[in-house]
């Protein structure tokens, strides 16, 4: 195996052009590690993101060789391509410099699908007690561990395609709170999800499933966003 | 209003889905047994079973086509409002009336 990467990094904002590197090849090496040494050993103007460096943060997704991927837990091994390594920022946001995007829109439309807990109790009163097995708590549990990557969002071509739909992420976490017995504003979130760019927008391809980094099924979540459109709203904990 | 168009969308495939396989094996029955044109209409015509079969279908089709077009608009392009409604009840009722009157000329005694 050759000694060095051969790194292509996007330079600049919507428009731009690929710069070259030729990064030395470590074990175990990551994506974010060849973009940390681009940054620190050859050009420290690079701009990019990253926080935890272990995947938990979300912060570090980026197109690599035409698919997005967090990069912090992507071996460069798995995907390089005769030797190299293309990467640039996630598709359908707005690039703000070089591999970082801006992150607005995609939180946004997390808050437009009202994906924020409503209590409906007070700190006065008892724990609800929330049954592990309720089918409703598991469909909750199945989505819960998102990290607000956005992989998911750039994989989505009706994302790309239409500006206004919410995406996965954000369905994604209005399945959850739809089945969340001590939420107080589930109308509220149903309301928004069955609009214009909402639930009914998605057509099911499964690339947000396909990419997600830690293995959610937001196709699953918006499929049953869909049902309860059709009548299975009732079904909902109380 | 995205939510009744939906339900409406979906029904009216649940309806289509069989009526297509019913369509298409009454179409291989006719073809295959050699039946002649005056042969078919002697059996649809004056028929209420063909006439709703066929006038639900049609009505279904109608329904269900501009909802489905409207989405691939409103995805593909950026046309909303009046026009857009306007131009899809018209696509409708298109097809309901070249539809009905395919439906009358068989099933009309």
């Amino acid at each position: 195996m050759a000694e060095i990467v051969r790194v292509r990094v996007w330079r600049g904002g919507a428009e731009g052009q690929f710069q070259a590197f030729e990064v030395p090849r470590r074990a175990n090496q990551t994506v974010l590690d060849l973009v940390t040494w681009v940054q620190r050993e050859a050009d420290p103007t690079l701009a990019y993101r990253f926080a935890c460096r272990v995947g938990m943060c979300g912060s570090c997704a980026m197109t690599v060789n035409g698919r997005p991927r967090w990069t912090c837990r992507t071996h460069v091994e798995r995907v390089e391509r005769d030797g190299g390594v293309e990467i640039a920022p996630l598709r359908s946001l707005p690039v703000i410099r070089d591999l970082a995007c801006d992150m607005t829109v995609f939180f946004e439309k997390w808050q437009g699908a009202r994906g924020r807990f409503a209590p409906s109790q007070t700190r006065r009163d008892p724990l609800p007690a929330i049954k592990p097995e309720a089918p409703a708590r598991q469909e909750a549990d199945a989505g819960i561990e998102c990290i607000n990557c956005a992989v998911c969002y750039a994989a989505c071509d009706v994302v790309a395609r239409k500006p206004d739909y919410l995406g996965p992420a954000a369905l994604n976490r209005a399945w959850t709170l739809a089945n969340d017995g001590r939420d107080s504003e589930r109308e509220e979130i149903l309301t928004r999800v069955w609009r214009d760019g909402g639930a009914f927008d998605c057509h099911s391809h499964g690339s947000c499933a396909e990419h997600c980094p830690v293995g959610l099924e937001p196709t699953r979540a918006i499929a049953g966003l869909k049902r309860l459109a059709l009548g299975g709203a009732k079904r909902l904990p109380k | 209003m995205e939510r009744h168009l939906y339900i409406l969308q979906r029904v009216t495939a649940a309806i289509m889905a069989p009526f297509v396989m019913i369509h298409l094996a009454v179409i291989f029955y006719a073809l295959g047994g050699g039946l002649t044109a005056s042969e078919i209409l002697g059996r649809t015509r004056g028929d209420p079973a063909w006439a709703a079969f066929y006038g639900l279908f049609v009505l279904a089709l109608a329904t269900h086509a501009p909802i489905g077009l409207r989405a691939v608009l409103r995805e593909w392009t950026p046309w909303r409002g009046p026009s857009l409604a306007a131009v899809l009840l018209a696509f409708g009722l298109l097809l309901l009336a070249l539809g009905l009157r395919a439906v009358a000329a068989v099933v009309l005694p």
